[in-house]
């Protein structure tokens, strides 16, 4: 009894104070209680279904789901690895693209930005993320894509093309239904959110930081690059995390540029992919039979698993910076 | 595993609750403005008018299977109410037919008062949904495979077809103007990945305009499952070897090239997109679009221009080869005016039902949409059913029972 925090030690004096009003707070705290683990039943409710579903299909095709890249209804061989790759490659060029700008972002409006500029700034960054996808998908589709096609992805085959390296990304036809395009929207996608966790994080870092840099007589891009970067760095890794955990999941916006096909994986960028959430999306309505289903449902539970690995490195992440004012 | 199609469509059911609700105020436009209790009241003479070439060879058929009363009586009409009949049927199944569907319901629900649900959420779905009676009909462009059939858990399933369509190779090549002439080896050529250029040699025999298009040929086909791809690569298959053993036939397959679009609108748009690109689509898709499509040569050797007369012309030409189940495939038809690439779309009802109000609905549901249901199709860019497949469906009808009894009233 003698280490009861501030907030305990109230909770007991409320108790003292009234007997009748105890019984009330029990059966609100089990009303609360009963609600709260609704979610993780949900969660876990999902977790079985998808497995009982999974099942037939990760038995009968074991690894090799996902390694093959074969996905042939007809003849009943699936593999995923061209849809697992096609989700990798578009939300690694998502993150590629986002990260810069977003943190970018965040250091305008955290360190440079009037203070009444911030506001507004942030409003408009963060109105992206209330924009529906299936917009950014039409976009894409319209206005995008023809601009990658005619001359965004002429202009990276005739300048980087070539390149020993990295030339192999850029060659073959441009048709502006590819890996890269999906990329491009999914950056956009993400830019708020790691706009706005970034700003965040950057916010969190103490002013003691900052004004010991400025004591020293550091410019303020000294003070950015020695004090407040280092301090903010895994809080800004798990912003762009979070980011690509949406990348991973975006359906309809990629389902509209990527081009949907599932049989090549090349190194070219160039080239009509497929990523998990479009397949499913859409080849569930019409999986007649039970293994093709079930194959489908493998996927899902693939995706799932690749998210949930994401956001909770990214929540932990966050939480080293934000909650730990000791740190350097 | 076998319960995931009740939570499947269960959840898609209450998607598309909001769909369904708004669907008997907002049918298709559609000219016919005839309000229901006049056509009921013309039945008697519209009926006979609807069937004249086929009726001497459809007459026997009702005859032998042991239906004599209703053989007597030819000219059956539905209308109105009937007392023992379910007040709400719920349908779902193919896409491709929903629009007719949606305009039939909303006209039989003045005839009967009988109100019909219909969700559009696929072939599969549809089959599905029947399968495990989740649904009171399905509805398919694809007839339901052997396997399929074993599945059903209410017992032997009935075909009844109820529209046609074609499917059409539609391309977007700015510089030539002409019709052009597909056969299916080229299709399948060009599908396959083997013809990768539009001045190759196979396809500059039949148009000679394309010599001076050297440019690759952008493939594009529907990214989902679908009964338009059943019915492309059922013809596919039937017209070329290669194509029956690399990729086969089946809602989606295995694609050997191409990009992916949504749905018919999604395979237009990506035609419409890209220079160079050819795809496939139902009819009404190229038409309502302004969009460039095709002659297809058929098994005579004529090069025919897909239309509602040239499908329905598939179906008559190819009714004495079809199966009594009526799980038909129409695709490569003979006769000169034939076109290869028809399709058609089927509603699924069980033969015996245990629920006698509904199997009563269901029962008048299906011959009215055989029937009187048919003088829609044209308005709404659907081929007929031939009167020759119509008799074969006739018998089925009168064949669904309920506990024994045959459910059909006859009015």
């Amino acid at each position: 009894m003698v280490s009861l925090s501030n907030h305990e030690r109230v909770l007991a004096e409320v108790d003292v104070l009234g007997r009748g009003a105890n019984r009330g707070d029990r059966a609100f705290q089990t009303v609360v209680t009963a609600i709260a683990a609704c979610v993780p039943i949900m969660l876990l409710g999902i977790v079985i279904l998808l497995l009982l579903d999974a099942l037939p299909a990760l038995l009968r095709y074991g690894g090799a789901f996902l390694t093959q890249t074969t996905w042939d209804p007809v003849a009943e061989k699936f593999g995923a690895a061209a849809y697992v790759y096609g989700t990798v490659v578009t939300s690694l060029i998502a993150l590629l693209l986002a990260t810069p700008i977003g943190v970018g972002c965040a250091l305008f409006i955290a360190e440079y930005a009037p203070i009444w500029m911030r506001a507004p700034v942030s409003f408009v960054i963060e109105l992206l993320a209330a924009i529906p996808s299936i917009i950014y998908g039409l976009w894409g589709f319209f206005i995008l894509a023809p601009i990658m096609r005619g001359a965004i992805e002429p202009f990276l085959k005739n300048s980087l093309g070539n390149v020993p390296a990295i030339g192999a990304l850029f060659s073959g036809p441009a048709v502006g239904r590819d890996l890269l395009v999906a990329g491009v929207i999914l950056s956009i996608m993400i830019l708020p959110t790691i706009t706005a966790v970034s700003r965040e994080i950057l916010r969190a870092v103490p002013d003691t930081q900052r004004e010991g840099m400025l004591a020293l007589g550091a410019t303020r891009w000294e003070t950015i690059r020695k004090a407040v970067l280092p301090y903010a760095r895994g809080g800004i890794v798990g912003a762009a995390i979070l980011g690509l955990a949406r990348a991973l999941g975006e359906t309809m916006a990629v389902t509209m540029v990527i081009g949907n096909s599932s049989t090549q994986i090349r190194a070219s960028l160039f080239t009509p992919g497929y990523t998990m959430a479009s397949a499913i999306a859409n080849q569930f309505t019409e999986a007649d039979k039970e293994i093709y289903f079930s194959a489908i449902v493998s996927v899902a539970l693939i995706l799932l698993v690749v998210a949930a690995i994401m956001n909770i490195l990214a929540r932990l992440l966050v939480w080293s910076v934000a909650r730990a004012p000791r740190a350097s | 595993m076998s319960d995931f199609s009740p939570r499947t469509l269960g959840i898609v059911s209450a998607l598309l609750l909001v769909a369904t609700a708004c669907g008997p105020g907002t049918p298709p436009a559609a000219p016919t403005t005839a309000p229901a209790p006049p056509t009921a009241a013309a039945k008697p003479t519209t009926a006979p008018a609807a069937q004249p070439t086929a009726a001497p060879a459809a007459q026997p058929t009702p005859a032998t299977a042991g239906q004599p009363t209703t053989a007597a009586a030819p000219a059956i009409t539905i209308s109105g109410p009937f007392q023992d009949e379910a007040k709400t049927l719920n349908g779902a199944g193919a896409t491709f037919p929903a629009p007719l569907y949606q305009k039939w319901f909303s006209e039989y629900v003045n005839v009967t008062q009988v109100q019909v649900n219909y969700q559009a959420i696929g072939s599969g779905g549809g089959i599905k949904g029947i399968q495990d009676q989740t649904v009171d009909f399905g509805a398919s462009d694809a007839p339901m495979t052997d396997e399929q059939v074993a599945g059903a858990k209410g017992g032997e399933v009935y075909h009844i077809p109820t529209a046609l369509g074609a499917i059409v190779p539609t391309y977007n090549l700015p510089t030539v103007k002409s019709k052009l002439k597909f056969t299916g080896d080229t299709l399948a050529g060009i599908f396959l990945g083997t013809i990768q250029k539009w001045n190759d040699p196979k396809l500059v025999a039949g148009n000679p305009d394309l010599v001076k298009v050297n440019e690759d040929i952008v493939v594009v086909h529907r990214s989902d499952g679908s009964g338009t791809t059943f019915g492309w690569t059922d013809y596919l298959s039937t017209v070329s070897p290669e194509w029956q053993q690399k990729v086969g036939k089946a809602t989606s397959v295995n694609w050997p090239t191409g990009l992916g679009g949504s749905g018919n609108a999604g395979v237009a748009g990506e035609v419409q997109q890209n220079p160079n690109a050819i795809g496939y689509v139902e009819l009404i898709y190229a038409v309502q679009n302004n969009m460039g499509y095709g002659m297809v040569r058929n098994k005579s050797g004529k090069f025919v221009d897909p239309s509602l007369e040239s499908v329905t012309a598939a179906a008559a030409a190819n009714a004495a080869n079809i199966p009594a189940d009526l799980r038909f495939s129409i695709v490569d038809a003979p006769g000169d005016a034939s076109y290869p690439i028809s399709t058609a779309t089927w509603l699924l009802l069980y033969k015996n039902m245990p629920d006698q109000p509904k199997a009563v609905a269901l029962t008048r549901l299906a011959w009215w949409a055989t029937h009187e249901g048919q003088k829609f199709n044209k308005d709404l860019a659907y081929a007929t059913v031939p009167d020759a497949l119509n008799a074969k469906s006739e018998q089925f009808i009168k064949q669904i029972a309920s506990n024994g009894k045959p459910a059909f009233p006859g009015r």
